[in-house]
C-alpha cells in the first residue's frame, strides 16, 4: 500500500506531462507522439480506479485508433521531409493567464464540494457486468452508437473521397 | 496521503486546462483535435473516478466508453474534414479557411 | 438421456469438411492450376471419408453403450450467454442423429467420389468441390447440432449451398434464375422457422425455463400444456410455424415449385442436396422435435395431410414430365411426402427409416440419371434417349435395382420402409383409413412413372441422334462404383427394418431411446400382411400399365393423355400450373400493385399538387399586387435599415473559432466566480 501513492504520482505525473508536451510543443509531430503519454497514462489511471474494461478499451481504441488516425493525418498532411514542421501557436499568453484562473477556480471547487461517497469501495473485475448492462439497462444507447458510428464511417469516407472540385 | 477523489479531479482538471489550452492556442487544425481528445479524456477521468469513489457501480464506466465511442467517430469525421479542407485550400491552418465571415 | 458421455471427436466429424471447404475455396484456383485436379479431390474427398469413419466409431461408441445411455455430447465452447438464453457450440450424437450423419457423410462420401468423373472436365472443379464440401459441413452442422439456434445456422448453411450449387452454371441465366428462386422459396419457410424458434424460446421462458437446447426443451415443453396465445394452444403455433420452415427446405406444398428448378444445378448435387440430405431436413427436425409436435395433435394431423396430398400431387406431375431429372425431383418431392405421412401420424422412426432407405435408393437413380446423361453429352429429354441398356451395363443394372427399390418391390428397402409409414398411417392413432389409401394410390403411381422412365431410357429404339450414339459410353469406374454401393445399399438396408409380422424391426429398437418405446399397434399381424399385400398389388397394376404402354407398347399413351378431353394430362404436364400461379399471384400481383401505386401518383396526387400550385400561383399573383404597391414601401426601408445594422454586426462573427472560444471561457469563468463567492 506504500507503493500505491508513489506510483499514481508517477502516472499523473506522466499524463501531464505528455499532456503539456502536446500543448506546447513547436513540433505537431511531438505533440502527436505525446499524446501517446497521455493516453497510456489515462489508461493507468483506470486500472487505478479498478476499471480493468475501460482501461482495455482506452488502449484499444485510443493508442491502438485514435493516434494513429492522428499520425496519419499529420503524414498526409505535411511534408515530413521538410525540417520546418509548423504547429503555430497565438496568443499564448492570455491563454495561460484565462486558463490558470480557470484551473484555480476548478481546483477551489474540487476542494470545497462535499462530495458524495460510495458505501464501499470495490476492486473487482467489471467486465461481466459491463457486458449485461450493455445488453440490458443501455441497450438503446448501445444500438444508437452503433448507428452513430455507421454514420461517422460512412460520412468519413464521403468526406475524405478524392473528388474533382473546380 | 491516501490517494482520494479529490486526486483524480484534480489531474482531470489540469488535463481539462491543458486540452482548452491546445485549442485555444493552436492554428492548426489536428492540433485542435488533439485539444479535443485530451478534453474528453479529462471528462472521462472524472467519470470512471466518481464511479468508483461516488457511486459504486459501472454506470460511469459505461459513459466512457461512450464517450470513447463518440470520440473514435469524432476523431474519424473530424480528420476527414481536415483532409478534405487540406484539398480544397492546401492548408490546414484554421485562418486560412475563415471564408465564413466573407 | 440425463448424462451424456462427454467426447471430444465428434466436433472434427463437423470440421473436417470446413477445413477442406476452406482449403479448396481459398487456395483451390491455384493448387488446380499448379498440381492439377487430382490434388482437389484429394482435399476434397479425404475429409469427408474421415468423417464418415469418426461417424462410424461414434455409431460404434453408442453400441457400446446401454441404450438409454445412448448419447455423446462434444461441448466446444459457450457460444452465447444472454440473461437466460444459454446456447453451446455442442454437438451431439444420439441414435437418431448417428443414423443422420452416417448418411450424410456415407452418401455424401460416394457422391463426392462419383463427382470427380463427373465434374472431370469443369473449369471451376475447384469451386465445385469448395461449396460441396461446405454443404457437408452445414448439413452435419445441421444433424449434430444440440440446440435450435446452432442447428438453424446448418440450415441456412445448406440453403446457402444449394443455392450456389443450383446456380453452379451461372453463365446461364436459366441456372442463376432457378437458384434465386430456391433461395427465395426457402427464405419463406426460413422465416417461419425463426419464428418458431422465439415463440418456443419465449413461451418456455414465461415457464422460468427459457431454453433451446434439444435435450433441456425434452424435459421442460409438458410445462407448455395450457399456454395459449391468440387463442391458439403454444406448442400448436410453434409447432406449425416450425412446420412452415420444414416445407420450405422438404419442398412440400405450398412451397414445392423450387425443387423441380433446382434440377439445373450438376446432378451429383442433386443427389447429395436435393434427394438424399438437405430437402430431408425438414423431416429430420420434425423428428428431433418429436417431443414437442406430440403436444399438438392439430399440426400432426396438418403435417400427414401435407404429407399425403404431397405425396399424390407430386406423383401425379412426375407421370408426365419428359427430362429425365425432373421425373426424380417430383419423385423426391412425393417420397418426401410419404415421409411427412409418417412423421404427421407420429411414427417419427418410420419417416427416418424411409429417408435413410430413401436417401440410398434416390442418390443411385439421381447418379445413374448423372451417368446416362453424361454418356448422352448432357442431353437430359428421355424421347431422345432409349436403348441404352447394352451400352451401359452398370448404370442399367443399379438403376433397375434402385427403380425396384422406389416401387416397392418385396424384399427391398423401399419395400420395407414404405411399407411401414403406411402400415401405421392405417393402425396409429393419428392415421385413418383415407391417408392409407392416399399412400397405396401414391405406391401405384410412383412404380408406374419409375418404370416408365426405366423403359423410356434402357429399352426400345435409340432415339439420339447419330452423333451423340456413336460416342455413347459407359461411364469411367470412379463414377460407377459409387452406383454399385448405393444399389447394394438400395436392397441390404431395407433388412434393418422388418415389418412387425416378420419378427420386428431392429431399426426401431434402435431409435426407440430417443422416441420412446415403439407403440403397440391396433391391427393383427394378419391384417398388416394382407395390407402390404394389397399395397404390393397396386404397385404391380403400375408396373404391369407401364409396361404395356411404354415397353410391349400395345397401349397407347395418347389414350392416357386424351382422357377427359385431356384436361387430366395438361394440368400434370404443365404442374397443375402453380408456377404460373404463383407468378400471377405474387409476382405479377407486386408489380400490379407497384403499379396502381404509380397511377395513383400520377394522376391522383399530381392533380391534387397541379391543382394546389395553380391555385397557389393565382393566389400569388393577387398577393405580388398587393405586396408590390403596399408592403414593399414599408419593407425596403426595414431592410435597408437591418442591412447597414448587419453590416455593422458582422465584424463580431470573426468564423474563428477560438475567439468564441475565449468568449465562452470567460463566461464560464465570471459564473464560477460568482457562484464561489456568493452561494457556496
Amino acid at each position: 500500500m506504500q507503493l500505491s501513492p508513489v506510483i499514481f504520482y508517477l502516472i499523473a505525473a506522466l499524463t501531464v506531462g505528455s499532456a503539456a508536451m502536446v500543448a506546447f510543443s513547436r513540433n505537431i509531430v511531438y505533440s502527436a507522439f505525446s499524446l501517446l503519454g497521455t493516453f497510456g497514462g489515462v489508461a493507468g489511471i483506470y486500472v487505478f480506479l479498478g476499471a480493468d474494461f475501460v482501461a482495455g478499451v482506452q488502449v484499444l481504441i485510443y493508442v491502438g485508433g485514435i493516434l494513429v488516425l492522428i499520425l496519419f493525418a499529420v503524414m498526409l498532411t505535411h511534408r515530413i521531409a521538410d525540417v520546418q514542421i509548423t504547429n503555430r501557436s497565438v496568443g499564448r499568453i492570455p491563454a495561460l493567464v484565462v486558463i490558470g484562473i480557470f484551473i484555480f477556480l476548478l481546483i477551489q471547487s474540487i476542494r470545497e464540494t462535499p462530495w458524495a461517497k460510495a458505501k464501499e469501495i470495490v476492486y473487482a473485475p467489471t467486465t461481466t457486468i459491463i457486458g449485461e448492462w450493455f445488453l440490458e439497462r443501455y441497450l438503446l444507447p448501445f444500438e444508437l452508437a452503433s448507428v452513430v458510428l455507421l454514420a461517422a464511417l460512412i460520412g468519413a469516407v464521403v468526406l475524405a473521397r478524392k473528388e474533382t472540385r473546380e | 496521503m491516501a490517494i482520494g477523489l479529490a486526486h483524480y479531479l484534480v489531474v482531470g482538471a489540469v488535463l481539462f486546462g491543458l486540452g482548452l489550452f491546445t485549442v485555444l492556442t493552436r492554428r492548426n487544425a489536428i492540433s485542435i483535435l488533439m485539444g479535443v481528445e485530451l478534453i474528453l479524456n479529462s471528462a472521462n477521468i472524472n467519470y470512471v473516478a466518481f464511479s468508483h469513489y461516488s457511486t459504486g457501480n459501472v454506470d460511469g464506466q459505461i459513459y466512457a466508453i461512450f464517450v470513447i465511442m463518440l470520440a473514435a467517430a469524432e476523431a474519424a469525421i473530424g480528420l476527414a474534414i481536415v483532409l478534405a479542407i487540406f484539398q480544397i485550400f492546401h492548408t490546414i491552418d484554421v485562418e486560412a479557411a475563415e471564408t465564413l465571415k466573407d | 438421456m440425463e448424462h451424456p458421455v462427454p467426447t471430444d471427436y465428434l466436433r472434427w466429424i463437423v470440421l473436417l469438411p470446413l477445413l477442406g471447404a476452406a482449403t479448396n475455396g481459398l487456395l483451390g484456383a491455384g493448387l488446380q492450376k499448379k498440381l492439377g485436379k487430382w490434388m482437389i479431390s484429394l482435399l476434397a474427398c479425404a475429409p469427408v471419408v474421415i468423417s464418415f469413419l469418426l461417424s462410424l466409431k461414434a455409431f460404434f461408441d453408442l453400441l457400446g453403450l446401454k441404450p438409454e445411455e445412448r448419447f455423446l455430447l462434444d461441448r466446444v465452447y459457450a457460444w452465447l450467454s444472454l440473461g437466460t438464453l444459454n446456447a453451446d457450440v455442442a454437438f451431439w450424437v444420439d441414435p437418431l442423429s448417428a443414423v443422420m450423419i452416417l448418411v450424410v457423410t456415407g452418401i455424401g462420401g460416394l457422391i463426392h467420389i462419383y463427382s470427380m468423373g463427373y465434374m472431370h472436365e469443369d473449369r471451376s472443379y475447384w469451386r465445385y468441390f469448395a461449396f460441396l464440401n461446405l454443404f457437408t459441413f452445414a448439413m452435419l452442422l445441421l444433424v449434430t447440432a444440440d440446440n435450435l439456434l446452432l442447428m438453424f445456422i446448418g440450415w441456412e448453411g445448406v440453403g446457402l449451398c444449394s443455392y450456389a450449387l443450383i446456380g453452379f452454371w451461372y453463365q446461364d441465366h436459366v441456372n442463376a434464375r432457378a437458384g434465386n428462386k430456391a433461395f427465395i422459396v426457402n427464405r419463406v419457410g426460413d422465416f417461419g422457422f425463426i419464428l418458431g424458434i422465439f415463440l418456443i424460446f419465449w413461451s418456455l421462458n414465461q415457464q422460468g425455463h427459457g431454453t433451446v437446447t434439444f435435450r433441456e426443451m425434452q424435459r421442460f415443453v409438458p410445462l407448455l400444456e395450457g399456454q395459449e396465445m391468440w387463442g391458439i394452444g403454444v406448442a400448436t403455433l410453434a409447432t406449425l410455424l416450425l412446420f412452415i420452415g420444414a416445407t420450405g427446405k422438404s419442398a412440400q406444398i405450398p412451397l414445392h415449385v423450387w425443387l423441380p428448378d433446382a434440377m439445373q444445378g450438376p446432378t451429383p448435387v442433386s443427389a447429395l442436396i436435393h434427394a438424399a440430405t438437405m430437402v430431408t431436413a425438414g423431416v429430420y427436425m420434425i423428428a428431433r422435435l418429436h417431443f414437442l409436435f406430440s403436444l399438438a395433435p392439430v399440426t400432426l394431423a396438418i403435417v400427414a395431410t401435407i404429407g399425403a396430398l404431397t405425396a399424390l400431387f407430386a406423383a401425379t406431375i412426375a407421370l408426365t414430365q419428359n427430362d429425365i431429372k425432373r421425373v426424380l425431383a417430383y419423385s423426391t418431392i412425393s417420397q418426401l411426402g410419404y415421409m411427412f405421412l409418417g412423421a404427421g401420424v407420429a411414427a417419427y422412426g418410420a419417416a427416418v427409416f424411409h429417408l435413410m432407405t430413401h436417401a440410398f435408393f434416390k442418390a443411385c437413380l439421381f447418379l445413374g440419371s448423372g451417368s446416362i446423361i453424361h454418356a448422352l453429352g448432357g442431353e437430359q429429354d428421355m424421347r431422345k434417349m432409349g436403348g441404352l441398356r447394352g451400352h451401359m451395363p452398370y448404370t442399367f443394372w443399379t438403376f433397375a435395382i434402385a427403380v425396384l427399390a422406389i416401387a416397392g418391390t418385396p424384399l427391398t428397402a423401399g419395400f420395407f420402409s414404405k411399407d411401414e409409414i403406411l402400415w401405421q398411417a392405417f393402425s396409429s392413432e393419428h392415421g385413418s383409413a383415407l391417408l392409407w389409401g392416399l399412400g397405396v394410390v401414391v405406391a401405384g403411381l410412383t412404380a408406374f412413372y419409375m418404370f416408365r422412365q426405366f423403359f423410356l431410357v434402357f429399352f426400345g429404339e435409340c432415339r439420339a441422334d447419330s452423333h451423340t450414339r456413336a460416342h455413347l459410353h459407359e461411364s469411367p469406374k470412379v463414377m460407377t462404383m459409387p452406383l454399385v454401393v448405393l444399389a447394394a445399399g438400395s436392397v441390404v438396408a431395407g433388412w434393418i427394418g422388418l415389418p412387425a409380422a416378420f419378427g420386428g424391426s431392429l431399426f426401431a429398437g434402435w431409435l426407440e431411446p430417443v422416441f420412446g418405446p415403439h407403440q403397440e399397434a391396433h391391427g393383427s399381424a394378419g391384417l398388416e400382411i394382407s395390407l402390404m399385400l394389397l399395397s404390393v398389388a397396386v404397385a404391380a397394376l403400375g408396373f404391369y400399365l407401364a409396361y404395356l404402354v411404354y415397353f410391349r407398347r400395345t397401349l397407347a399413351p395418347e389414350r392416357f393423355s386424351s382422357l377427359a378431353g385431356g384436361l387430366p394430362y395438361r394440368l400434370s404436364y404443365n404442374k397443375y400450373y402453380v408456377d404460373e400461379i404463383y407468378q400471377f399471384v405474387f409476382v405479377e400481383g407486386s408489380l400490379l400493385l407497384a403499379r396502381i401505386g404509380a397511377w395513383f401518383d400520377l394522376h391522383i396526387i399530381d392533380f391534387v399538387v397541379d391543382g394546389s400550385a395553380k391555385l397557389t400561383a393565382f393566389v400569388s399573383w393577387l398577393n405580388g399586387l398587393f405586396d408590390d404597391y403596399v408592403v414593399d414601401g414599408i419593407v425596403n426601408q426595414v431592410a435597408d435599415s437591418t442591412f447597414a445594422a448587419g453590416d455593422k454586426f458582422r465584424k463580431i462573427q470573426t468564423g474563428n473559432i477560438n475567439s468564441y472560444l475565449y468568449v465562452i471561457l470567460g463566461a464560464v469563468v465570471i459564473t464560477m466566480i460568482i457562484k464561489l463567492r456568493y452561494w457556496s
